[in-house]
């Protein structure tokens, strides 16, 4: 049995948890482990009658993963306070996001740097009152440097020089140079206030970015996870507002981003069991690749196909600059080693 | 320049322990643990539940604390809470 | 992968991987009377592997794989292929394990109580550690000791221990030449020689003991012993856990009981001969 498979398949309730036998937890573990998602399957399996010593390890999981959750949303709150007296306001994205609205997918969910949206108009501002209050450049090389400042969707991440965070100052969800550019103004102005206090994004803009940083951002690295954001997300906005699905699709249109959400959608059903409406519910020969990038793991959590994984690579640089500019780029980035 | 307020941690979300010569401090809300020496833990201690200014707080640190002298402890008092707002332990109000 | 097994250390089962058949004979050999579970699934893995696939034989230098890795690392000439499975277990555990506040420190048991050493590779932690495993007390571990948050008792992680340089001549000289893994020269922390702890340490590496002492050994210079506060030892300590941040109040909880209740001293010592005896004057304290 493939481990990725089998993580999967746990993952969605399809498979039953008593009937794996040691070795086959073992790579699913690895498997997990490697998708930075052990602590996510610990707690999809809290309730499940597992062997002692994989029952011990979930219980591991799902502590540490509080007290990193606890960790990464103080992150927010100090950005709160540091950005709050310039009077800038910001959206939470992603893993902080989801925390701070307590949805199913941030469960075990490891978050990693802060990301935060501003209105462009407010970036500068923004890079000051971080400084002020102890966050300081992690890039110090001229072309890094300019690269994000020119091209990209973001501010060149900082750090905190006393807590040793990083958080990612947005002004838009998709780099600049991408042949697709989402409205930033309408994230920020439909963004909701969450039950922690924080504004997040309206739920169908929440699942916009997750399809937009998994599949037209990214090379599909933690694919898995986000693609299991985008499963629970959908399912759980839909479960709440019967209008959900026609929503999204309106909204995915509106930032040019139809086709990203669609494949995600696609993507979940096949993987992680989702039910879709009418409309989304279609096939798509070229799904076949993402699904086959997504498991490229074997039962020792390494990464196969390591072509695949390198054309995805170039992909996601194509989607994201134009040739010429991809290729100075690509130079610099040899030209360093 | 204007005598900033701050505003102490909401009650539970710190664990104190003395230890020593130093004073640990737990935060429950960011899991940072915060080695602190006097007057930190007392200036904490002192400074309740609503928004305080310094003025405030030096009167009540006054009427705890045999303070030095004349000296006027007030600029003293508002870098200890700079710092301390720095930490995430008290909030500018 | 090609090679692989499994070892069980204290808690923590773990699954290897190798592109070679050496490294895994190798620790077989080593690991040889540690209890085996076939029924337990694996908490870590530790992979060795070949860059490239002509690298299994041409030039052949070993990578360190896992569930975590230190990215640059670099890799290390098959013929330390031990060391690198040593090095991949020790992150794992660094990393990834969170049942347990993990202290980097060596322990010895005694009558159910633990002496605990930390201080920073070559402040003869090990050593100590490994000598006073040959003499009365029960080897805990020369790398990590566990303190279980909940209860504040100590567990031992009782991997073969990592002797080096000049300290290779002092323990072989005490021991059964079985017990000792082939001479590692010349590796980027200097020669290494492992010894297999005594097969009752082995036997009892699920027994708890009770932290009764700290220490924080310097080796070299006269023999002293400073007394050491609370406060500073529990700095050190959160210095010396590789995951004292990540478990949180547990964590917080546990290292405030510890410096409470352990007598805590800095000590200095010319050589192991004054360190054990050092040892043995500081626990007789204790004891009382």
């Amino acid at each position: 049995m493939s481990a990725v498979r089998a993580f999967v398949d746990l993952l969605a309730a399809r498979r039953d948890p008593g009937a794996l036998v040691p070795r086959d937890w073992e790579g699913v573990i690895g498997v997990a482990r490697s998708e930075a998602m052990l602590a996510t399957l610990a707690n999809r399996l809290a309730d499940a009658d597992l062997p002692p010593a994989v029952a011990a390890l979930f219980a591991d999981q799902r502590a540490a993963a509080q007290v990193a959750q606890r960790q990464a949303l103080w992150e927010a709150e100090m950005a709160r306070r540091a950005l709050a007296p310039a009077g800038i306001e910001f959206v939470l994205l992603k893993g902080a996001a989801y925390a701070a609205a307590g949805m199913a997918c941030a469960a075990g969910r490891q978050i990693g740097d802060l990301d935060i949206l501003v209105l462009a108009s407010d970036i500068r501002r923004a890079e000051n009152a971080l400084l002020n209050a102890g966050w300081e450049w992690v890039k110090s090389d001229p072309y890094d440097d300019h690269y994000y400042r020119a091209h990209m969707h973001e501010l060149p991440p900082l750090i905190h020089k006393a807590r040793d965070r990083m958080i990612d100052v947005h002004h838009t969800i998709l780099p600049r140079t991408h042949r697709i550019t989402p409205d930033a103004l309408a994230l920020i102005s439909d963004a909701v206030t969450s039950n922690g206090g924080h504004a997040v994004l309206c739920p169908q803009d929440m699942a916009v970015h997750c399809a937009a940083h998994m599949l037209a951002d990214g090379d599909l690295q933690g694919g898995l996870r986000n693609l299991w954001d985008f499963h629970t997300m959908t399912r759980d906005f839909a479960a709440a507002d019967a209008g959900f699905w026609g929503k999204l699709d309106g909204r995915a249109a509106l930032h040019g981003l139809q086709a990203a959400v669609h494949r995600a959608a696609r993507l979940a059903r096949d993987l992680y069991g989702a039910t879709l409406p009418g409309g989304w519910d279609r096939q798509d020969p070229t799904d076949a690749w993402f699904r086959r990038r997504l498991l490229a793991r074997d039962d020792w959590g390494r990464v196969t196909k390591p072509l695949l994984e390198q054309a995805f690579y170039i992909r996601s640089h194509w989607l994201r600059m134009p040739p010429a500019m991809l290729a100075r780029h690509l130079w610099t980035k040899w030209r360093k080693r | 320049m204007t005598d900033r307020a701050y505003r102490a941690a909401p009650p539970g979300a710190l664990r104190v322990e003395p230890l020593g010569e130093l004073t640990a401090i737990f935060d429950r809300r960011s899991m940072q643990t915060h080695l602190v020496v006097s007057p930190m833990p007392e200036i904490l201690a002192a400074m309740g539940a609503e928004a305080c200014d310094v003025a405030t707080l030096a009167a009540r640190l006054a009427a705890s604390f045999e303070l030095d002298g004349e000296a006027d402890v007030r600029p003293i008092l508002a870098e200890r809470l700079a710092e301390l707002a720095a930490t995430g332990l008290v909030e500018r109000a | 992968m090609r090679h692989s097994t499994r070892i069980a250390v204290g808690p923590v089962q773990f699954r290897i991987g190798s592109d070679w058949a050496g490294p895994v004979a190798a620790l077989e050999r080593l690991y040889a009377g540690y209890p085996e579970d076939d029924a337990r699934p694996a908490d870590a893995t530790v992979r060795l592997f070949a860059a490239r696939p002509w690298r299994r034989w041409l030039r052949p230098s070993v990578h360190i794989g896992g569930d975590f890795v230190v990215p640059d690392a670099l890799p290390l000439p098959l013929s330390m292929g031990l060391l690198a499975a040593e090095m991949g277990m020790n992150l794992q555990v660094a990393l990834g394990w969170r049942r347990h506040m993990l202290l980097h420190a060596s322990a010895v048991a005694k009558d159910g109580r633990a002496l605990i050493m930390s201080g920073e590779s070559g402040s003869g932690k090990s050593t100590l550690a490994a000598l006073l495993g040959e003499g009365g007390w029960r080897l805990m571990g020369d790398e990590f000791t566990l303190i279980d948050p909940a209860g504040g008792d100590a567990f031992a992680f009782p991997r073969a221990v990592s002797i080096k340089n000049e300290a290779i001549a002092e323990v072989s000289a005490r021991v059964d030449a079985a017990r000792l893994g082939p001479l590692l020269a010349g590796t980027p922390k200097g020669d290494i020689r492992h010894l297999i702890p005594r097969p009752d340490a082995i036997a009892a590496m699920h027994e708890p003991a009770r932290p009764a002492l700290l220490l924080f050994p310097r080796f070299g210079g006269e023999t002293t012993i400073e007394p050491m506060g609370e406060g500073e030892a529990f700095v050190r300590l959160t210095e010396a856990s590789t995951n004292y941040v990540a478990l949180g109040e547990a964590g917080f909880a546990a290292l405030t009981r510890l410096v409470r209740e352990t007598p805590a001293f800095g000590i200095s010592y010319p050589d192991s001969a004054a360190g054990i005896a050092l040892v043995g004057q500081l626990w007789a304290d204790a004891a009382t």
